[in-house]
């Protein structure tokens, strides 16, 4: 029957009801993200006593810390006075803040130049970092950076670092001259600058050869081995004696004879030109300057940097030395000139299988006996060149990689193009290879950072040193750990976080491959 | 210098040689250049040779290894090998050595369990345990090595009770694992085996447990192995006979236990548990602390280090190979071990095994907590008391040069063995 | 590569590379700044304070000597060594000398081609235990665990003195003594064993210095005192003559109170002789007169120098005990000057 009355008739949708209380928001979250299946319980469970404990372990620890006392029997006596067990001495951080970020030596009314330089290091790296954000020419700035770090931190007088950076310029203006020059001007040039390196470079080997005989003759009294080696160190100076001359000539005709092409006598010549710039004008033209318009900065030796300042300072420079540093060996190692090839590979092969420690070491007690005799060399400068050396074997099998990684085709391509050697390396190459390398680059920056701290181990004081020594070892604040270990595992998670963060973000950028 | 300019090629080619050939020609050119480079190694050998005969001269020094042979005369706490202050300085520099080499075995080893299960984890779909795995990889990939070994030898000194804690009538420690092991912060001192009818022993001297000792235990355990292989190699001829594996998991078990068991029972085996005597625990075995927070503290970092390589592999790892996995019915953890794991080893190896390298470099860490390495006996004491630098520290490279290469070359056997095998 | 480019190139680098020089002396008066070698700190003998000043013991002979030399107690700089890098530091030139708690042992100073110019603190190696072991003798020391500072003669004479009394131990080297004091507190080790100074200097920042002993055992002799490079006789001279200086002042009651009244002249002839008002001693040694007044003028006398850095009053709170001068029973005696 069509007429049945329904006793109810639903005329509109009932509204959708929420999912049970299990299959939605906090509720599902948890159970899909925390406690699917027992295995995940368990584990969350784990998890959760985990942090349970270390937070009732370290949160009262933290909570309690004092701020405000002189020494750590002071900090005691005001914690057991509040009655409380557990307390952290977070005073020594604001007692000896300055020792823990410049050292203890580093003139107090200077940090900020430090400071400052670290700054303006965030803006100097910027554009070579975020290369497609920042315009090209705040390159500019990257390349004044080095002047301006050096002066804001050693001080001195500001008309050295300008007077090197002027006679960098004026070696550039100078290669252009000669580059420029007419054939007959530059074959004159070639001429009298192929006489001079010639007689230089005869002259030096020479010396060589002398020194060779020396050390010949000083060796041979011990036993068999001695005399092997006594032998060796005459054959060699034999050959310097033999060959000193036909190399100068040698030298100096290689040049003559390039005048033509020009490449060998514009380097030859700027390279002349920035020695004597350097050795003989520098001193004089930059006192003669600070004496008419004195502009400087208390000069502070480099021994007396210390703290985290000294980990940053020893990070950047030698990141930064030993990129070319790094290229160079990598290209090195891509010869195909045995000689050259086998030098890098022993070089590299050797600093990376060793210890950086024992570098620091042989920096600290035995480069001063492979120096000549009274020259003084800082010891922060022998650790910068250890360090150097070690991070350029690391950077260089980064870039071996990106070399290898590019194609056969890229090589042939210079090649047919009728590129010699430098100008495929320098347009065609270096720039593909090394935009691959940045990540593992950056990688071995982050590690060499971390590894500044070993210093601490030869006496200087870096951050860690600082502890280890005048602060652990003060009658104030002795024995105290926690505190300012964490204060330095946290200045270090800081930066190379960042830096690792930065890392990831480029290799994203960089990953053109959509997976 | 740089190099030099490509010269327009020749147009003669039957020209006999001139100079200019020796620039200009790319058949001379690198081997001019290569001349060039001898002779610059040459002249810096001259250079850096020169001062140091002339600087040992003026100080009144010479270049000698003698001292390796003299007396010592220092102490080292843990003696791999017989050695007393009266032994040479040779000795000891062998005996940090085996130092360096056992703590960088047993860090690699545990780095490596760490960082897989930390790697896997991390992938893991619950989101608290991959956030703690997350945070664990970035503290300690970010923080330098020396800190957290300072840091960790501080945790270990301080959270660990004293051997005086144990003392007394009320004591406020006390050993572990039913009284067996103690747990200190002077180290683990756990039960030792001994033999009770040592093959060793003699009149004179009555040994506990000798070399000859162990070697028939381990004979035991090589006969064991073998026939518990051909068991296995029956059981599988027999599945493929029949298509039935008969159960051989007792026959397994009896091979394992009954050999080993008849000769310890021979042998007369009982353990020697440490007990509080002096000042100290004695008797038992000792793992010291120094080997302990340096052994921790090289493995956790690296364990960090490998979690990400680790990580990188899996990812590395194509989706597909996962899901068809899942559609053959394998559980998630049947997935890991059996399809992706073996496949993202071939991905992970090559960075462990420079891991493994970081570890024995860093094992020279040992003197920031007094564990006496070859850094520390070699580099140091002996150092200091001979005063001959340049020797010892030349030694001492020579030594982690050694050992570096040995272990690449180790490892990259392995790794050859590992890749995939193209036809 | 000859010394004409190296030095070109140590110029670019910034860095003053020394001229070769006859004498250490020359060389300090040219640089006008004296480097000393130094601990990286031991509370009292040296350390720097908060404001990075070195203080101590070891430091005042530092200063004395720039006093003498350069007529300026804050002309030194003070290089920190550790116990690996102090003595090539001082072979190499890079400290003109080094005060460093360092013992005076016929191998550093025959073989290692070292100067010692005298003894400024007599020490001895001593061992501290907790009160709560009952340990009164060294001797009692059988199987204990023993912390020792490395990098010094130490662990020789641990070894010699268990080894002598046919006793075992358990060495932990340990490589600051922040570090040793360490595990010392928490009972990772029964003894600590360093110098004697240094164990009361340590005991002394304790939280209950009362609760630990130092045995009366003393199981070495030990020295200590500056040294210089062999061969450069002059400058050690120097170096010797300013320490025994401070100890003449001593002995012959010159103080940093009288200093200059007594620099006008008195009474005693070595007091004249030792101020510069009477005889020349300064040229003989290439200074000038007033050497001698100007390193007293420092920090005072030996005495004084004691007393305000390690003596009883501090909380270093040594006893003079072999230090005090011979006429009061101690083994401090200055040849005479004259």
């Amino acid at each position: 029957m069509s007429d049945t009355e329904l006793a109810f008739v639903r005329s509109e949708e009932i509204p959708p009801a929420p999912p049970p209380a299990s299959e939605a928001g906090a509720v599902k979250w948890m159970r899909e993200n925390l406690f699917a299946g027992w295995f995940n319980t368990l584990l969350t469970i784990l998890a959760i006593y985990i942090i349970g404990r270390f937070v009732v372990f370290a949160f009262p620890w933290f909570w309690n810390g004092v701020w405000d006392a002189g020494s750590i029997k002071e900090c005691r006596d005001i914690l057991s006075a509040a009655g409380k067990t557990t307390g952290a001495c977070f005073a020594v951080l604001v007692d000896r803040w300055d020792h823990l970020l410049f050292g203890f030596k580093y003139p107090a009314e200077g940090y900020w130049r430090p400071t400052l330089a670290f700054i303006m290091l965030i803006f100097a790296a910027a554009p070579a970092l975020f290369a497609q954000y920042v315009p090209r020419k705040f390159l500019i700035f990257t390349g004044l950076y080095p002047f301006i770090a050096f002066w804001l931190v050693w001080g001195g007088s500001l008309w050295v670092p300008l007077c090197i950076l002027a006679a960098i310029l004026a070696t550039a203006y100078i290669f252009r001259v000669v580059e420029n020059l007419d054939v007959g001007a530059r074959g004159v040039l070639a001429g009298i600058v192929g006489a001079a390196a010639g007689l230089g470079l005869a002259f030096l080997l020479f010396q060589g050869a002398t020194e060779l005989w020396f050390i010949s003759n000083s060796v041979g009294a011990g036993g068999a081995l001695g005399t092997l080696a006594s032998l060796l160190f005459k054959a060699a100076s034999i050959f310097m004696f033999v060959f000193f001359i036909p190399m100068g000539i040698f030298v100096g005709y290689a040049i003559y004879n390039d005048a033509e092409d020009g490449g060998l006598v514009t380097v030859v010549t700027a390279l002349f030109a920035i020695y004597v710039m350097l050795a003989y004008l520098l001193s004089p033209v930059s006192g003669a300057l600070n004496a008419i318009i004195p502009i400087e900065l208390q000069a502070v030796p480099s021994r007396d940097m210390g703290g985290y300042m000294l980990c940053l300072i020893l990070g950047t420079v030698c990141v930064s030395l030993s990129i070319p540093l790094g290229i160079v060996l990598a290209l090195g190692r891509q010869s195909n000139m045995p000689l050259i090839k086998g030098v890098c590979v022993v070089f590299i092969e050797f600093v990376r299988g060793v210890p950086l420690i024992t570098l620091l070491f042989v920096a600290n007690v035995m480069l001063a006996y492979f120096m000549p005799p009274q020259s003084n060399f800082d010891l922060i400068l022998r650790v910068i060149i250890m360090i150097t050396m070690f991070s350029a074997a690391y950077i260089a099998e980064v870039i071996r990689g990106g070399l290898a990684a590019l194609p056969k085709g890229q090589y042939e391509a210079a090649d047919s193009l009728g590129l010699n050697y430098t100008q495929s390396i320098r347009l065609i190459i270096l720039p593909q290879a090394l935009k691959i390398s940045i990540p593992g680059i950056v990688n071995v920056a982050v590690g060499l950072f971390k590894d500044t701290t070993l210093v601490s181990v030869i006496s200087m004081f870096d951050i860690v040193g600082m502890i280890r020594g005048p602060i652990q070892q003060s009658t104030d604040w002795i024995s105290i750990y926690w505190e300012v270990y964490l204060f330095a595992a946290m200045v270090f998670f800081v930066v190379c976080y960042s830096i690792s963060q930065y890392s990831q973000w480029l290799e994203r950028q960089l990953a053109t491959d959509h997976k | 210098m740089t190099t030099l300019a490509d010269a327009p090629v020749s147009n003669t080619p039957k020209e006999s040689f001139r100079l200019a050939m020796l620039l200009n020609d790319t058949r001379y050119r690198s081997l001019t250049f290569q001349f060039i480079a001898l002779v610059a190694i040459i002249a810096f050998m001259a250079f850096v040779g020169g001062n140091l005969v002339r600087n040992l001269a003026e100080a009144g020094l010479n270049i000698s290894y003698a001292f390796l042979g003299e007396p010592a005369g220092y102490d080292i706490n843990q003696r791999p090998i017989e050695y007393d202050s009266q032994s040479s300085h040779g000795r000891a520099a062998v005996v940090g050595l085996l130092n360096t080499l056992i703590v960088a075995f047993l860090a690699c080893m545990t780095a490596t369990v760490i960082g897989v299960v930390a790697g896997v984890l991390r992938l893991s779909n619950n989101w608290l345990v991959s956030k703690v795995m997350s945070f664990y990889v970035e503290i300690f990939r970010n923080v330098p090595v020396l800190i957290w070994i300072l840091i960790i030898f501080s945790i270990m000194i301080n959270a660990l009770p004293g051997p005086r804690d144990f003392r007394g009538d009320n004591p406020t420690a006390s050993m572990s694992f039913f009284d067996t092991v103690a747990f200190t912060n002077r180290g683990v001192f756990g039960p030792a085996p001994q033999f009770t009818n040592s093959f060793g022993a003699t009149a004179d001297v009555p040994a506990t447990s000798t070399g000859l000792d162990w070697l028939i235990v381990i004979a035991a355990l090589m006969l064991s192995f073998f026939v518990a292989r051909a068991i296995r190699a029956w059981a599988t001829k027999t599945q493929e006979a029949t298509g039935v594996r008969p159960a051989t998991w007792h026959m397994l078990l009896a091979t394992w236990v009954i050999p080993v068991g008849i000769v310890l029972t021979f042998l007369g085996l009982t353990w020697e548990i440490p007990a509080l005597r002096g000042f100290n625990f004695q008797g038992g075995m000792q793992i010291r602390g120094s080997l302990i927070a340096l052994w921790f503290a090289l493995a956790i970092y690296t364990g960090a280090f490998i979690a990400e390589n680790v990580r990188a592999g899996i990812m590395a790892v194509s989706k597909g190979q996962t899901e068809a996995a899942g559609a053959l019915g394998l559980r998630p953890n049947l997935i890991m071990s059996l399809v992706v794991l073996p496949q993202a080893l071939r991905v992970i190896i090559p960075p462990l095994i420079s891991q493994y390298l970081n570890i024995t470099k860093n094992s020279s860490l040992a003197i920031a907590v007094g564990y006496m390495d070859v850094t520390g006996t070699l580099g140091g004491i002996t150092l200091l008391q001979t005063g001959r630098a340049i020797e010892t520290i030349l030694l001492l490279m020579l030594f982690y040069l050694t050992i570096s290469l040995l272990i690449s070359a180790v490892m990259n056997v392995f790794n050859n063995s590992m890749k995939l095998k193209e036809r | 590569m000859k010394k004409s480019v190296f030095l070109g190139a140590l110029t670019v680098a910034g860095i003053a590379a020394g001229a070769a020089a006859a004498g250490t002396l020359d060389d300090v008066k040219a640089r006008g700044k004296l480097n000393c070698g130094v601990t990286t700190g031991v509370p009292g003998f040296a350390e720097p304070d908060a404001n990075g000043v070195w203080q101590g013991f070891d430091v005042a002979v530092c200063r004395a000597v720039a006093a003498a030399v350069l007529s300026d107690p804050e002309a030194v700089e003070f290089v920190p060594t550790t116990g690996k890098t102090r003595f090539t530091a001082l072979a190499s030139g890079e400290i003109d000398m080094l005060a460093r708690n360092t013992t005076w042992t016929f191998s550093r100073d025959v073989d290692l081609k070292f100067e010692f110019t005298g003894v400024n603190y007599y020490d001895g190696q001593g061992f501290m235990v907790p009160k709560e072991l009952g340990v009164t003798s060294a001797k009692e020391l059988d199987g204990a665990t023993v912390c020792i500072q490395t990098g010094t003669t130490t662990e020789l004479n641990l070894a010699d003195f268990f080894r002598a009394n046919n006793i075992s131990y358990e060495p932990v080297p340990i490589e600051t003594g922040a570090e040793a004091v360490q595990q010392y507190n928490a009972g990772a080790c029964d003894v600590y064993t360093t110098d004697a100074s240094a164990l009361a200097a340590q005991r002394a920042n304790f939280e209950d210095p009362s609760a630990h002993v130092i045995l009366p055992e003393i199981v070495s002799k030990e020295p200590l005192g500056p040294l210089v490079r062999h061969g450069d006789n002059e400058w050690a001279d120097i170096v010797r003559w300013t320490l025994n200086a401070l100890v003449t002042a001593e002995e012959l009651g010159v103080t940093s109170v009288n200093l200059a009244e007594l620099g006008g002249g008195s009474d005693n002839p070595e007091v004249n002789r030792l101020l510069g008002t009477e005889g020349d001693l300064g040229a003989m040694l290439g200074l000038d007169k007033e050497w001698a007044k100007r390193a007293i003028g420092v920090a005072g006398n030996y005495g004084e120098v004691f007393e305000k850095n390690i003596g009883e009053s501090t909380p270093i709170g040594l006893a003079r005990g072999l230090n005090a001068q011979w006429t009061d029973g101690g083994l401090i005696y200055s040849p005479p000057f004259r």
